[in-house]
């Protein structure tokens, strides 16, 4: 298997899985927010490393006859990216609410008010 | 970047963690001028690096700056990522290699624009063309998307600062 064979795979796999972690193992609402968009952005290099063509070039029309790198799945991570936004930006407008309601952003510190009330 | 990710796992000053990000946003840009994604890669510049940074500052300012150190165990989420990582990574080992020009991605639609979307829409960028003419009900739904989004920020932080005025005229 010639280099770089499947290794942009695995890097898109690990920051996946570091994601992930985040958003599981740590308990501040805005940190699991920045591990979403860690996520999000793996999943976007994912769909690029299989859109690229060897020795391919981006796909503008140019004289000659060149070759292309795969158009769709840039257009489809176009089109994610600016979603992406939209959703983290309500995200973060739900955790001001929070924030005003409880006075803290820790998952663990809402629990427990919660339990207490 | 894998250096960047391990680094916001770290830290619990949550303005490096944010400003990290942000790095790492611009570095999956400059990966994506790499793989010949330019249009995909000044969306991120500009969208991941630019705005969510902007976002999340002032969703910071007015929250907190710093995390509290985690009280629960990091065990069972460590058991969770490893297994599903190494699920992941067995699946990859069927995947088509780096650059491969006959994986079947590059078979179906792929060809037909990259032919004739020129012809059919005299566009010579074909990231435009398929975002705007082919698949512009994706774009539609896209801003339909972003108009709900914003609709609920507004909404969301509308309440905070009526709340606010509210017991502002209380206590005055």
């Amino acid at each position: 298997m010639e280099w770089p064979g499947l290794f942009n795979y695995w890097i898109v796999i690990f920051l996946m899985m570091a994601g992930l972690y985040v958003v599981m193992a740590r308990a501040n609402l805005i940190k699991k927010m920045v591990g979403l968009s860690i996520f999000q952005a793996s999943v976007f290099i994912f769909y690029l490393t299989m859109g690229k063509v060897a020795g391919g070039t981006a796909p503008i029309v140019i004289p000659g006859n060149p070759v292309y790198s795969n158009p769709l799945p840039h257009v489809l991570i176009l089109t994610a990216i600016v979603v992406g936004v939209a959703t983290l930006a309500m995200g973060l407008a739900i955790i001001v609410r929070i924030n005003e309601a409880y006075g803290t952003i820790e998952e663990d510190e809402i629990d427990q008010q919660e339990h207490d009330s | 970047m894998v250096l960047t990710v391990l680094l916001i796992i770290r830290l619990h000053n949550l303005f490096a963690v944010v400003m990290l990000s942000g790095i790492y946003s611009l570095l999956a840009a400059t990966f994506f001028v790499v793989v010949d994604g330019v249009d995909v890669a000044f969306t991120e510049a500009a969208v991941g690096a630019g705005i969510s940074t902007v976002l999340m500052l002032g969703a910071l300012s007015v929250t907190t700056q710093r995390e509290k150190a985690a009280a629960k165990s990091t065990l069972v989420p460590l058991a969770v990522v490893v297994v599903t990582g190494a699920a992941l990574v067995y699946g990859t080992l069927d995947m088509p290699n780096y650059g491969d020009p006959e994986a079947p991605i590059h078979k179906h639609v792929a060809p037909r624009y990259i032919e004739d979307s020129l012809k059919e829409t005299s566009v010579p960028n074909m990231v435009t063309a398929v975002l705007a003419s082919y698949r512009g009900y994706d774009t539609l739904g896209e801003v339909t998307v972003i108009f709900t989004a914003g609709i609920g920020v507004i909404l969301l932080l509308v309440r905070v600062g009526g709340r606010r005025r509210r017991e502002d005229e209380d206590a005055a």
